[in-house]
C-alpha cells in the first residue's frame, strides 16, 4: 500500500509584525501562507526554549497570527522576540469551527479565547451570517479584540461581561448567553473557546435552549500528530490533537473528565 | 477466513498485532481505544518506580519514510499504574496487556518487577534498550550481553509471569545479547527498540529534538528490524514481538516469517491512525486467503527454512 504523504518537520517562519493587545498580551504576525482555519492550531518551536501548541488567531492566506499572553517561560520568550526573528512551525493541525451560509452564531469567549473567536466571526461575516459575539474577562483592561470585533459591521452584535462590572454586564458570560439565546431563537450554533469549566457552563446553557454547541478543548500535547497519546481523553481515548481541538458538546458532555480534570506531561491527573 | 489467533508465552492473542510501548499508552482509555480499533494486544508506556519528567519539546517529528523521537520516558510512576492504569484497563479487559518497565539499576529493576507483578499484567517487558535517556542513565543495558543478563536474572527471581526483553538494535551482535538473556531466564523478546538518529534544522542550524539525539523508527527501519528478529530467532528460538517499521499487513507477514510470533506497531499510528491495527490484521487475513494459509502460526520463522 502507498503511505499518505506526511511531513511534520518544522517550517521556519519570520515575525513580520508585533501588536500589543494589552499589558500582558501580544499578537505576532508571521509572514507565511499557513492555510489555517478558525479553531485549528500549530505547534510552535522557539529553539532552546520549548515547543507548544498555539491557536491560530487569524490567517489571511499570506500571513497568519497568534495572540499570546505572558503566562510562562515559553510565552515570555516569545514576548522577548523582535520583528524579523524566526520560530519553527508545524501545522495547521486539528479540527476547525464549521460555518455555513445562513448560520446565526453565538460566539462565546473567555479571556484569550477571544482571538480564535474573532477569526470565526470574520469568516462568518464574509459568508453573510449573523453573529452574536460574547466576550468575558475579569476586568475591562483584560478584554481582547473588542475593537477589532466592533469593526466587523452591522451583522455582528457585541455583548461584554466583566467579573467586576467595569464594562458591560457584571457577572458571568453564561448569564449573558442565556439572555442572548432567549432573545434570538434563530441562533443555531454556539461556539466557545476559553477555560474548560466556562465552556462546560456554556454547553449547559446551549442545552437549556436546545442549540448545538462546539468548543475548543485544551489538553496537554506533545506531538500534535496523534502519536504520543498525551492528549487522550477519558473514557473514550479520543485524541484532542486529532479529533479536536474543536469538538461537539454532545460528545464532550459524556466524557467523565469534562470540566473535572486534565493531565500533565507525565500523564498524572489534576482536578480543576 | 484464516485463523489469526496466536499464542505468545502461553498468552492467547486474537491477532498478532500489538501496540508497541511509548505510543498512545498514557491512559487505560487510550489503550482500550487501541484494542477497539483492532489491536490483538497492547503495551503500556514505560513505567518507572517514581515519576519521571522526560525531555522538553520538540520531542518528535516525522517524514514519509521515518520518525524521530526523544520523549525521554516521561511517566507518572508505578503508583499511577497500580491505582489507575491497570485497574481501569483490567475492568472489562478487552485484550492482553504487556507492562513495559524501565529503571536505571539492576536492584530497582528487580523492585519494579515485584511492584508491576501486583498489577496483574499478562506479560512483563523489560525496556533494556531506550536510546533517549543516556545522559541521565548511561548506555542501555542491552548494549552489553552481561549487563542485560544481570537485569533479567534479578527480575526473573521476582515474578513468575512471562518475561520479555526489549532489545536495542545498536549492538554488533544482537543474537549474542539475546542468548545471554535467554540463559538468564527470559521467556521471549521484543525486537527492536529504535535505532540512533539525529535531525538538524538547517535554517536554525541546530538539532531539532531537545535531546539532540533521538530514536529512529518508521517504515525506513523495517529491514533493520527484520534482520534483528531473524538473528534473535536463530540464536534463541524463543518467541519474539517483531517491532520496527511495520505499517501494513504485508510488513507484518514478513516480520513473522523472520521469526516473530507477535508484531509490534507504534509509528504506524502516525501514518494510519489507531484504526491501522484493524486494517493491518485485515490485510494479513487477505494475504492468508490469497496464499491459502489456514492458520497464521504456520508462517512463523518459515523463511529460515529456505
Amino acid at each position: 500500500m502507498h503511505l499518505p504523504k506526511f511531513d511534520s518537520r518544522f517550517r521556519t517562519v519570520r515575525i513580520k509584525e508585533i501588536l500589543e493587545e494589552n499589558p500582558t498580551t501580544k499578537t505576532f504576525v508571521f509572514d507565511f501562507p499557513l492555510g489555517g482555519l478558525a479553531g485549528q492550531f500549530i505547534m510552535m518551536w522557539i529553539p532552546g526554549v520549548d515547543e507548544k501548541p498555539m491557536s491560530v488567531a487569524f490567517d489571511d492566506g499570506t500571513s497568519f497570527r497568534v495572540t499570546v499572553c505572558k503566562v510562562g517561560p515559553f510565552s515570555e520568550a516569545l514576548h522577548e522576540m523582535k520583528v524579523g526573528d524566526r520560530v519553527g512551525v508545524r501545522g495547521p493541525l486539528g479540527t476547525h469551527y464549521s460555518v455555513k451560509e445562513g448560520d446565526h452564531l453565538a460566539l462565546v469567549s473567555g479571556g484569550y479565547g477571544a482571538a480564535p473567536m474573532y477569526f470565526v466571526a470574520h469568516e462568518a461575516i464574509k459568508l453573510g451570517c449573523k453573529v452574536e459575539f460574547l466576550v468575558g474577562a475579569r476586568d475591562k483592561d483584560l478584554l481582547l479584540y473588542t475593537e477589532k470585533v466592533g469593526e466587523l459591521g452591522s451583522n455582528l452584535k457585541l455583548h461584554i461581561s466583566t467579573d467586576n462590572g467595569s464594562v458591560g454586564h457584571k457577572g458571568f458570560i453564561t448569564e449573558v448567553l442565556d439572555e442572548v439565546l432567549a432573545a434570538n431563537p434563530t441562533v443555531n450554533k454556539v461556539f466557545t473557546c476559553g477555560p474548560e469549566r466556562m465552556m462546560e457552563a456554556v454547553g449547559k446553557v446551549a442545552d437549556k435552549h436546545e442549540r448545538k454547541a462546539f468548543m475548543s478543548m485544551e489538553k496537554y500535547m506533545k506531538c500534535g500528530v496523534g502519536v504520543c497519546g498525551q492528549c487522550a481523553v477519558d473514557d473514550t481515548g479520543a485524541l484532542v490533537c486529532m479529533q479536536g481541538p474543536v469538538m461537539s458538546w454532545n460528545y464532550l458532555k459524556k466524557l467523565p473528565e469534562m470540566g473535572k480534570y486534565h493531565r500533565d506531561a507525565q500523564g498524572k491527573k489534576h482536578y480543576w | 477466513m484464516a485463523n489469526l489467533e496466536v499464542e505468545f508465552c502461553g498468552v492467547k492473542f486474537q491477532n498478532p498485532t500489538v501496540l508497541a510501548s511509548g505510543i498512545l499508552g498514557v491512559t487505560a482509555s487510550s489503550l482500550k481505544n487501541v484494542v477497539k480499533n483492532g489491536a490483538g494486544g497492547v503495551t503500556t508506556k514505560s513505567i518507572w518506580l517514581e515519576e519521571h519528567v522526560g525531555h522538553k519539546n520538540p520531542t518528535m517529528f516525522g517524514t514519509e519514510s521515518y520518525f524521530l523521537n526523544a520523549v525521554g520516558l516521561s511517566d507518572a510512576g508505578i503508583e499511577k499504574a497500580q491505582k489507575e492504569t491497570f485497574p481501569e484497563y483490567n475492568e472489562g479487559k478487552p485484550a492482553p496487556i504487556i507492562a513495559n518497565i524501565v529503571e536505571s539499576s539492576v536492584d530497582d529493576f528487580a523492585r519494579l518487577t515485584e511492584e508491576i507483578d501486583k498489577c496483574d499484567p499478562d506479560i512483563i517487558e523489560l525496556n533494556l534498550g531506550c536510546p533517549n535517556v543516556e545522559d541521565e542513565h548511561g548506555k542501555p543495558f542491552s548494549c552489553v550481553a552481561a549487563d542485560a543478563a544481570a537485569v533479567v536474572k534479578a527480575c526473573r527471581a521476582r515474578t513468575r509471569r512471562p518475561l520479555v526483553v526489549k532489545l536495542t538494535p545498536n549492538v554488533s551482535d544482537i543474537g549474542e545479547v539475546a542468548k545471554a538473556c535467554a540463559d538468564a531466564g527470559a521467556d521471549g523478546f521484543c525486537a527492536i527498540n529504535t535505532l540512533y538518529g539525529l535531525g538538524i534544522d538547517i535554517n536554525m542550524r541546530r538539532p531539532i529534538l531537545t535531546n539532540k539525539s533521538g530514536g529512529l523508527s518508521g517504515p525506513g527501519i523495517k529491514p533493520a528490524a527484520v534482520k534483528a528478529v531473524w538473528e534473535v530467532h536463530k540464536a534463541t528460538g524463543l518467541p519474539i514481538i517483531g517491532t520496527g517499521g511495520v505499517c501494513t499487513g504485508e510488513d507484518a507477514i514478513e516480520m513473522m516469517m523472520a521469526g516473530a510470533t507477535l508484531v509490534g506497531m507504534g509509528t504506524m499510528v502516525y501514518y494510519r491512525g489507531a484504526s491501522g491495527f484493524g486494517k493491518v490484521a485485515e490485510e494479513m487475513a487477505a494475504w492468508c486467503e490469497r496464499e491459502g494459509v489456514k492458520d497464521l502460526k504456520e508462517i512463523i520463522g518459515v523463511a529460515h527454512n529456505a
